[in-house]
Protein backbone atom coordinates (compact mmCIF):
# COMPACT_ATOMS: atom_id res chain seq x y z
CA UNK A 1 0.00 0.00 0.00
CA UNK A 2 1.32 3.55 -0.84
CA UNK A 3 0.54 6.41 1.22
CA UNK A 4 1.03 9.61 0.80
CA UNK A 5 4.06 11.16 2.86
CA UNK A 6 2.25 13.94 4.00
CA UNK A 7 -1.59 13.47 4.90
CA UNK A 8 -1.92 16.99 7.65
CA UNK A 9 -0.59 19.62 8.46
CA UNK A 10 2.67 19.26 11.06
CA UNK A 11 4.79 16.19 11.77
CA UNK A 12 3.66 13.40 9.69
CA UNK A 13 4.48 9.35 10.66
CA UNK A 14 4.53 7.90 7.09
CA UNK A 15 8.09 6.12 7.58
CA UNK A 16 7.82 5.33 11.32
CA UNK A 17 4.31 3.93 11.64
CA UNK A 18 2.10 3.65 8.46
CA UNK A 19 -0.64 2.43 10.51
CA UNK A 20 -0.30 5.79 12.93
CA UNK A 21 0.16 7.89 9.65
CA UNK A 22 -3.19 6.41 8.14
CA UNK A 23 -5.11 6.80 11.31
CA UNK A 24 -3.70 10.50 12.10
CA UNK A 25 -5.06 12.22 8.95
CA UNK A 26 -8.81 12.57 10.55
CA UNK A 27 -8.27 13.30 13.44
CA UNK A 28 -5.73 15.75 12.68
CA UNK A 29 -7.71 17.51 9.77
CA UNK A 30 -10.48 18.01 11.82
CA UNK A 31 -8.54 19.59 14.56
CA UNK A 32 -7.04 21.76 12.01
CA UNK A 33 -10.31 23.05 11.09
CA UNK A 34 -11.11 24.07 14.63
CA UNK A 35 -7.87 25.95 15.08
CA UNK A 36 -9.11 27.58 11.59
CA UNK A 37 -12.12 28.64 13.65
CA UNK A 38 -9.89 29.65 16.50
CA UNK A 39 -8.11 32.06 14.20
CA UNK A 40 -11.60 33.81 13.10
CA UNK A 41 -12.18 34.50 17.63
CA UNK A 42 -8.00 36.12 17.36
CA UNK A 43 -9.18 37.99 14.46
CA UNK A 44 -12.34 39.76 15.51
CA UNK A 45 -10.68 40.29 18.84
CA UNK A 46 -7.63 41.74 16.81
CA UNK A 47 -9.62 43.92 14.53
CA UNK A 48 -11.71 45.25 17.99
CA UNK A 49 -7.88 46.10 19.59
CA UNK A 50 -7.19 47.70 16.20
CA UNK A 51 -10.29 50.13 16.60
CA UNK A 52 -9.98 50.49 20.39
CA UNK A 53 -6.33 51.14 20.27
CA UNK A 54 -6.23 54.37 17.95
CA UNK A 55 -10.59 56.00 18.81
CA UNK A 56 -10.75 54.41 22.49
CA UNK A 57 -7.90 55.73 24.61
CA UNK A 58 -10.46 58.44 26.35
CA UNK A 59 -8.77 59.75 29.01
CA UNK A 60 -6.36 56.88 29.55
CA UNK A 61 -2.80 56.17 28.80
CA UNK A 62 -1.67 55.25 25.41
CA UNK A 63 0.06 52.37 24.21
CA UNK A 64 3.59 53.89 23.53
CA UNK A 65 2.93 55.11 27.42
CA UNK A 66 2.21 51.71 29.52
CA UNK A 67 3.90 49.02 26.90
CA UNK A 68 7.64 47.19 27.60
CA UNK A 69 9.04 46.19 24.43
CA UNK A 70 11.79 44.35 25.86
CA UNK A 71 9.59 42.33 28.21
CA UNK A 72 7.81 41.66 24.68
CA UNK A 73 10.93 40.69 23.10
CA UNK A 74 11.73 38.22 25.77
CA UNK A 75 8.07 36.97 25.51
CA UNK A 76 8.89 36.53 21.96
CA UNK A 77 12.11 34.08 22.17
CA UNK A 78 10.06 32.20 24.73
CA UNK A 79 7.66 31.41 22.67
CA UNK A 80 9.55 30.56 19.59
CA UNK A 81 12.05 28.36 21.93
CA UNK A 82 9.19 26.55 23.65
CA UNK A 83 7.26 26.03 19.68
CA UNK A 84 10.95 24.94 18.75
CA UNK A 85 11.45 22.21 21.22
CA UNK A 86 8.01 21.30 20.88
CA UNK A 87 9.24 20.34 17.10
CA UNK A 88 12.26 18.00 18.36
CA UNK A 89 9.75 16.29 20.94
CA UNK A 90 7.42 15.51 18.42
CA UNK A 91 10.86 13.95 16.53
CA UNK A 92 12.06 11.98 19.47
CA UNK A 93 8.28 10.92 19.23
CA UNK A 94 8.82 9.65 15.54
CA UNK A 95 12.13 8.32 15.32
CA UNK A 96 12.86 6.90 18.77
CA UNK A 97 10.25 6.90 20.57
CA UNK A 98 12.18 6.88 23.42
CA UNK A 99 10.37 8.03 26.26
CA UNK A 100 13.08 9.69 28.50
CA UNK A 101 14.05 12.07 25.75
CA UNK A 102 10.74 13.30 24.73
CA UNK A 103 9.26 14.16 28.30
CA UNK A 104 12.12 15.79 28.77
CA UNK A 105 11.59 18.11 25.29
CA UNK A 106 7.93 18.67 26.62
CA UNK A 107 9.53 19.65 30.21
CA UNK A 108 11.83 22.36 28.32
CA UNK A 109 8.69 23.49 26.22
CA UNK A 110 6.58 23.44 29.36
CA UNK A 111 8.77 26.00 31.16
CA UNK A 112 9.33 27.93 28.28
CA UNK A 113 5.16 28.53 27.98
CA UNK A 114 5.11 28.60 31.87
CA UNK A 115 7.86 31.39 32.01
CA UNK A 116 5.62 33.17 28.90
CA UNK A 117 2.66 33.10 30.84
CA UNK A 118 4.44 34.17 34.30
CA UNK A 119 5.94 37.07 32.13
CA UNK A 120 2.64 38.06 30.44
CA UNK A 121 1.20 37.97 34.32
CA UNK A 122 4.01 40.27 35.79
CA UNK A 123 3.73 42.37 32.26
CA UNK A 124 -0.17 43.23 33.58
CA UNK A 125 1.22 43.62 37.46
CA UNK A 126 3.36 46.29 36.07
CA UNK A 127 0.87 48.11 33.94
CA UNK A 128 -2.29 48.15 36.99
CA UNK A 129 0.62 49.11 39.80
CA UNK A 130 3.00 51.47 37.83
CA UNK A 131 0.37 53.15 35.51
CA UNK A 132 -2.78 52.12 36.78
CA UNK A 133 -4.03 50.77 33.61
CA UNK A 134 -6.22 48.52 34.27
CA UNK A 135 -9.00 47.21 31.89
CA UNK A 136 -11.85 49.11 33.11
CA UNK A 137 -9.62 52.11 32.58
CA UNK A 138 -10.51 52.86 28.55
CA UNK A 139 -11.48 50.84 25.52
CA UNK A 140 -8.04 50.32 24.78
CA UNK A 141 -6.78 48.70 27.64
CA UNK A 142 -10.36 46.51 27.78
CA UNK A 143 -9.01 45.40 24.53
CA UNK A 144 -5.68 45.00 24.96
CA UNK A 145 -6.28 42.70 28.39
CA UNK A 146 -8.73 40.99 26.19
CA UNK A 147 -6.86 40.22 23.25
CA UNK A 148 -3.47 38.65 25.21
CA UNK A 149 -5.91 37.48 28.31
CA UNK A 150 -7.51 35.00 25.59
CA UNK A 151 -3.92 34.07 23.85
CA UNK A 152 -2.54 33.81 27.58
CA UNK A 153 -5.37 31.56 28.81
CA UNK A 154 -5.04 29.49 25.02
CA UNK A 155 -1.29 29.04 26.86
CA UNK A 156 -2.25 28.21 30.00
CA UNK A 157 -4.96 25.54 28.63
CA UNK A 158 -2.50 23.97 26.12
CA UNK A 159 0.29 23.75 29.31
CA UNK A 160 -2.61 21.75 31.70
CA UNK A 161 -3.01 19.96 28.37
CA UNK A 162 0.89 19.17 27.85
CA UNK A 163 1.15 17.75 31.59
CA UNK A 164 -2.16 15.55 31.08
CA UNK A 165 -0.20 14.06 27.96
CA UNK A 166 3.40 13.94 29.89
CA UNK A 167 1.64 11.90 31.91
CA UNK A 168 -0.13 9.65 29.45
CA UNK A 169 3.02 9.53 27.81
CA UNK A 170 4.43 8.29 30.79
CA UNK A 171 1.51 5.33 31.71
CA UNK A 172 0.96 4.16 28.49
CA UNK A 173 3.81 4.72 26.91
CA UNK A 174 3.57 5.62 22.70
CA UNK A 175 0.44 3.91 22.21
CA UNK A 176 -1.27 5.25 18.76
CA UNK A 177 -4.02 7.33 20.65
CA UNK A 178 -1.74 9.18 22.77
CA UNK A 179 0.82 9.89 19.77
CA UNK A 180 -1.87 11.26 17.68
CA UNK A 181 -2.94 13.55 21.07
CA UNK A 182 0.67 14.58 21.12
CA UNK A 183 0.90 15.80 17.57
CA UNK A 184 -2.71 17.91 17.82
CA UNK A 185 -1.01 19.01 21.00
CA UNK A 186 2.07 20.38 18.45
CA UNK A 187 -0.42 21.67 15.79
CA UNK A 188 -1.77 23.49 18.47
CA UNK A 189 1.23 24.87 20.80
CA UNK A 190 2.14 26.03 17.21
CA UNK A 191 -0.56 27.75 16.22
CA UNK A 192 -0.24 30.01 19.54
CA UNK A 193 2.81 31.33 18.29
CA UNK A 194 2.23 32.27 14.83
CA UNK A 195 -0.95 34.52 16.62
CA UNK A 196 1.40 35.68 19.05
CA UNK A 197 3.68 36.93 15.72
CA UNK A 198 -0.14 38.78 15.24
CA UNK A 199 0.17 40.17 19.15
CA UNK A 200 3.82 41.57 18.91
CA UNK A 201 3.90 43.44 15.86
CA UNK A 202 0.08 44.78 15.87
CA UNK A 203 -0.41 45.41 19.42
CA UNK A 204 3.17 46.21 20.91
CA UNK A 205 5.44 47.51 18.27
CA UNK A 206 2.57 49.35 16.28
CA UNK A 207 1.52 50.48 19.55
CA UNK A 208 5.29 51.97 20.34
CA UNK A 209 5.88 53.24 17.10
CA UNK A 210 2.40 55.45 16.15
CA UNK B 1 20.52 13.78 24.17
CA UNK B 2 21.22 10.30 24.14
CA UNK B 3 19.20 7.47 22.88
CA UNK B 4 18.88 3.79 22.05
CA UNK B 5 18.64 3.60 18.67
CA UNK B 6 16.79 0.28 17.31
CA UNK B 7 19.14 -2.10 15.64
CA UNK B 8 16.78 -2.87 12.53
CA UNK B 9 16.09 1.05 11.83
CA UNK B 10 17.22 1.98 8.18
CA UNK B 11 19.42 3.93 7.61
CA UNK B 12 17.19 6.23 5.40
CA UNK B 13 15.08 7.28 8.79
CA UNK B 14 17.94 8.71 10.09
CA UNK B 15 18.44 10.69 6.64
CA UNK B 16 14.69 11.34 7.40
CA UNK B 17 15.20 12.66 10.70
CA UNK B 18 18.10 14.97 9.55
CA UNK B 19 16.39 17.13 7.07
CA UNK B 20 13.24 17.16 9.29
CA UNK B 21 15.34 18.20 12.46
CA UNK B 22 16.96 20.39 9.93
CA UNK B 23 13.55 22.32 9.03
CA UNK B 24 12.98 23.29 12.78
CA UNK B 25 16.49 24.70 12.94
CA UNK B 26 15.80 26.98 9.69
CA UNK B 27 12.66 27.72 10.78
CA UNK B 28 13.56 29.12 14.10
CA UNK B 29 16.11 30.55 12.77
CA UNK B 30 14.68 32.35 10.15
CA UNK B 31 12.14 33.36 12.83
CA UNK B 32 14.92 34.63 14.89
CA UNK B 33 16.16 37.20 12.50
CA UNK B 34 12.53 38.16 11.32
CA UNK B 35 12.01 38.92 14.85
CA UNK B 36 15.26 40.79 15.38
CA UNK B 37 14.63 42.62 12.15
CA UNK B 38 10.79 43.90 13.54
CA UNK B 39 12.20 44.91 17.10
CA UNK B 40 14.98 46.92 15.36
CA UNK B 41 12.77 48.45 13.14
CA UNK B 42 11.71 50.25 16.87
CA UNK B 43 14.30 49.91 18.98
CA UNK B 44 16.55 51.80 16.40
CA UNK B 45 14.13 54.09 14.95
CA UNK B 46 14.98 53.17 11.12
CA UNK B 47 11.77 54.10 9.89
CA UNK B 48 9.20 56.18 11.01
CA UNK B 49 5.55 56.79 10.54
CA UNK B 50 3.53 54.87 7.61
CA UNK B 51 6.77 53.24 6.29
CA UNK B 52 7.45 51.78 9.48
CA UNK B 53 4.31 50.25 9.94
CA UNK B 54 3.87 48.94 6.53
CA UNK B 55 7.70 47.04 7.18
CA UNK B 56 6.64 45.29 10.50
CA UNK B 57 3.31 44.28 8.64
CA UNK B 58 5.38 42.73 5.99
CA UNK B 59 7.93 41.38 8.64
CA UNK B 60 4.87 39.81 10.44
CA UNK B 61 3.65 38.02 7.14
CA UNK B 62 6.56 36.65 6.02
CA UNK B 63 7.42 35.67 9.98
CA UNK B 64 3.84 33.91 9.57
CA UNK B 65 4.48 32.01 6.31
CA UNK B 66 8.09 31.02 7.76
CA UNK B 67 5.92 29.17 10.87
CA UNK B 68 3.49 27.61 8.65
CA UNK B 69 5.76 26.09 6.50
CA UNK B 70 8.83 24.85 8.87
CA UNK B 71 6.79 24.40 12.20
CA UNK B 72 3.46 23.51 10.72
CA UNK B 73 4.59 21.53 7.56
CA UNK B 74 2.54 23.61 5.29
CA UNK B 75 3.55 23.20 1.63
CA UNK B 76 2.40 23.87 -2.43
CA UNK B 77 2.57 20.22 -2.78
CA UNK B 78 -0.66 19.04 -4.79
CA UNK B 79 -1.27 16.03 -3.09
CA UNK B 80 -2.48 17.75 0.16
CA UNK B 81 -3.88 20.83 -0.57
CA UNK B 82 -6.70 20.70 1.78
CA UNK B 83 -4.95 22.31 4.77
CA UNK B 84 -3.43 25.30 2.78
CA UNK B 85 -6.94 25.80 1.09
CA UNK B 86 -8.51 25.63 4.54
CA UNK B 87 -5.79 28.64 5.70
CA UNK B 88 -6.55 30.60 2.52
CA UNK B 89 -10.07 30.26 2.89
CA UNK B 90 -9.79 31.33 6.64
CA UNK B 91 -7.05 34.23 6.01
CA UNK B 92 -10.12 35.43 3.65
CA UNK B 93 -12.46 35.57 5.89
CA UNK B 94 -10.19 37.39 8.11
CA UNK B 95 -9.49 39.92 6.25
CA UNK B 96 -13.50 40.73 5.54
CA UNK B 97 -14.21 40.38 9.19
CA UNK B 98 -10.76 42.77 10.33
CA UNK B 99 -11.40 45.40 7.33
CA UNK B 100 -15.21 45.32 7.47
CA UNK B 101 -14.73 46.19 11.06
CA UNK B 102 -12.17 48.87 10.96
CA UNK B 103 -13.81 50.62 8.14
CA UNK B 104 -16.88 50.76 10.01
CA UNK B 105 -15.72 51.93 13.87
CA UNK B 106 -13.56 53.96 11.91
CA UNK B 107 -16.60 55.81 9.94
CA UNK B 108 -18.53 55.77 13.18
CA UNK B 109 -15.60 57.33 15.27
CA UNK B 110 -15.53 60.32 11.99
CA UNK B 111 -19.17 60.26 12.26
CA UNK B 112 -19.06 61.09 16.29
CA UNK B 113 -16.36 63.72 16.34
CA UNK B 114 -17.77 66.79 17.39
Amino acid sequence: MSLSERLHPGINLAGTDPEGHEAAEEVLFGFWIFLMSDLVLFAVLFATYAAMSVQGIAEGPGPAQVFDLTAAFLETLLLLLSSFAFGFALLAMKYRENRRSVLAWLLATGILGIAFVGMELHDYYVMVTAHAATPQTSGFLSAYYLLTGTHALHVSSGLVWMAIMAIQIAVFGFDKRVKLRLMRLALFWHMLDVVWIGIFTFVYLFGVTS
Amino acid sequence: MSNRVPADRLPAAYEEERRERLSYVIGLVLALALTAGAFAVVWLDLLSGGAALAVLGLLAFIQAVVHLRFFLHIDLERSHRDDLMLILFTVLILLIMVSGTVWILYDQHIRMMP
